[in-house]
């Protein structure tokens, strides 16, 4: 450094470090100094509760690779001796399989309260950006990681997504072909999706989690309010009127949140960590048979809602790829929310009651489809004749992932015509 | 290149000079001695070689996760003895790690595949999609010589799960069922000849795989008749 501060020689460790490395200056950018809206509410906790369970499921994910086989042949049995015979195999086990659950928990609440609360408008579309990545990568890590312990569920559900690929048209086979790395599930797949899970997919999302929150840091947090708190400074010290550091007092009220979130994990971990099949499935304790479905196949409940919309869209012109198309879609859609929403407000507060009609549907919807998605298409019987016997929860399935997708699509009609309500000035709280 | 920068060199103290002018010198490079045209085209050409390099260097890369040789080299044709399956029954057998079904349908199950109210459940009852099927099984029953015997590679069409067998009429696959398979991963349904009933998300019947009779109860799956039928000749 040039001007090199001789009187900061005073604070030996710390100075000498700060003329090297902008430690103090960064904790003041991002912790002691960063102003966040003194009016953050109960959804505010789930950004800081998904770093913990991305905390947790590395340092989990490392201790299982000690004692994890990615080989066809001894995969299986390494997980059950995991299980049986390393000591405290199973909690650490238990806690990444319920962690994989409980992240998607964690991320679809904090997903909503940005739609809720409009984060996602300007100045914030990167950080939307940023997070539809994170999404996407968790689903990948979700699935890669799903396949190893090489169950059954394990083999068809990567079967099937792998599958996904080969509807494309023209290049479809050969696509899916060189994901396996065989013409068929098998050892081949085990090993590379190992791979992917546990070092190529992390990078990933370490890097994209850290954009994610240096594009935070850069432009400020949204609110409840939806109110741009840097819009009102004081005057002599130019910190906003309406923020408070975020440490300590963000870091604080998180601790809260922690605390109870630990709670609940920890309950489900020791008294049901396979959450009644929803969380580890029971066809995923038989091992993998190239042979045989098992009679009853779903995936993990946080893919069923686009799940059910891949199962509902029928083939056309004999391709099922406008089923794995209209899937697809369902997904990335989210990334066009700060440009599908054309509303003079941010926030659900002072929206008016048309937006809050639409989105009311768009929830109704994404549950029932993720409710089908666990459930055989068989479950609500047939339509009688008039309806040339077709599957009833299909048909709702139909219904609801036009609905899902008028959400969207109309977006932008919807928001201008709704007659939204005076947003004040200074954040209310 | 101007005179200038060489002007500055030669002053009278150089050393002196030299540290006191290093900025103004590269201030000067920049603004009047560079060849921008040509500074444009290297750069280009450096990048440009560089990504062909990065492209020649990632092609091992992505063919590292095609199918090893050894992946191509499993997958020879699998003998099954049908002698043992009784009429209405059906065995699994494996061929290249897939399941292959051999069914022995009984005179009702054909009967069965033949009537106009069945055919008009169908996307293709004709089977027109010359991918599902060797030629030689292109008929009513889709079996060699139109056999009760049918065999019927057990993947669906639509995202490859093995259907599950549903081979009694009704029960629970509702009042019009006559018998077939059902997708469990997608709801997908199949007649006894593996074609696909309209409003199925699989588009397309399922495959029959090439096979032969080496004699009245052996298949050969995984060979063609035509294959037998040329080496005999």
């Amino acid at each position: 450094m040039a001007n090199l501060d001789l009187s900061k020689k005073a604070t030996a460790l710390l100075g000498w470090v700060d003329d090297r490395f902008p430690l103090t200056s960064n904790i003041k950018t991002h912790l002691t100094e960063y102003y966040a809206p003194k009016n953050f509410n109960f959804w505010y906790y789930f950004g800081a509760l998904a770093l913990l369970v991305l905390v947790m499921q590395i340092l989990t994910g490392i201790f299982l690779t000690m004692n994890y086989k990615p080989d066809a042949d001894l995969a299986f049995a390494s997980v059950e001796y995991i299980m049986r015979d390393v000591t405290g195999g199973w909690l650490i086990r238990y806690m990444h399989s319920t962690g994989a659950s409980m992240f998607f928990v964690v991320i679809y609440l904090h997903m909503f309260r940005g739609v809720i609360y409009g984060s996602y408008r300007t100045p914030r579309e990167l950080i939307w950006l940023f997070g539809v990545g994170i999404f996407l990568v968790l689903m990948g890590e979700a699935f890669f990681g799903y396949l190893l312990p090489w169950g059954q569920m394990s083999y068809w559900g990567a079967q099937v997504i792998v599958n996904l690929f080969s509807s494309i048209p023209f290049i479809g086979p050969d696509v899916s072909e060189w994901l396996r790395g065989d013409y068929l599930i098998s050892d081949a797949t085990l090993n590379r999706f190992f791979a992917f899970h546990v070092i190529a997919l992390p990078l990933v999302l370490l890097g994209l989690v850290v954009s994610h929150l240096i594009a935070l840091h850069e432009v400020g947090s949204n609110n409840p309010d939806g109110v741009e708190i840097k819009k009102n400074k004081d005057p002599v010290t130019h910190v906003p009127l309406d923020g408070i550091p975020f440490h300590p007092y963000y870091t604080v009220k998180d601790l809260v949140g922690v605390s109870v979130f630990l709670i609940v994990f920890s309950a489900i971990i020791f008294f049901a960590p396979e959450m009644g099949g929803y969380f580890l499935e029971a066809n995923n304790f038989v091992p993998a048979d190239s042979l045989k479905t098992p009679a009853h196949i779903a995936p993990v409940w946080y893919f069923t809602p686009y799940y059910s919309i891949l199962r509902a869209v029928p083939p056309i012109l004999n391709s099922q790829f406008p089923g794995v198309a209209a899937m697809g879609l369902s997904v990335m859609v989210f990334a066009l929310l700060p440009w599908l929403d054309k509303g003079k407000v941010k926030s659900i507060r002072y929206r008016g009651a048309l937006y809050k009609k639409w989105l009311a549907a768009f929830i109704v919807s994404f549950l029932i489809l993720g409710y089908l998605g666990t459930v055989p298409s068989t479950v609500w019987g047939q339509f009688g004749s008039w309806l040339s016997g077709a599957d009833r929860a299909t048909v709702i399935a139909r219904i609801f992932t036009v609905v899902y997708f008028s959400f969207f699509i109309f977006m932008p009609l919807y928001t201008k015509r709704d007659k939204t309500k005076a947003v004040p000035e200074r954040v209310v709280y | 290149m101007s005179d200038k920068p060489i002007d500055n060199l030669a002053a009278k103290n150089p050393q002196d000079n030299m540290q006191a002018n290093h900025s103004k010198n590269v201030g000067s490079l920049v603004k009047d001695d560079v060849d921008a045209d040509k500074r444009q085209f290297l750069v280009m050409a450096t990048a440009g070689l560089g990504v062909v390099g990065a492209a020649a260097v990632a092609l091992p890369f992505v063919g590292s996760m095609l199918p090893s040789e050894r992946a191509k080299a499993a997958g020879a044709p699998v003998e099954v003895d049908v002698s043992k399956i009784s009429p209405g029954a059906m065995i699994t057998a494996e061929w290249r790690g897939k399941p292959v079904w051999v069914i022995n349908r009984t005179p009702e199950m054909i009967a069965e595949l033949a009537k106009p109210e069945h055919l008009q459940k169908l996307s293709d009852p004709l089977c027109n999609v010359e991918s599902q099927q060797p030629s030689y099984c292109k008929n009513a029953n889709r079996s060699i010589d139109d056999k009760n015997l049918a065999v019927i590679v057990g993947i669906c069409t639509h995202l490859g799960c093995s259907p599950s067998a549903k081979m009694a009429m009704k029960g629970d696959m509702g009042e019009n069922w006559t018998g077939g398979f059902f997708c469990p991963c997608h709801g997908s349904k199949f007649d006894l000849a593996g074609r696909v009933l309209k409003g199925s998300p699989a588009p397309i019947n399922l495959v029959i795989p090439p096979y032969k009779y080496l004699d009245d109860n052996t298949l050969v799956i995984g060979e063609d008749v035509t294959d037998s039928k040329k080496a005999a000749a």
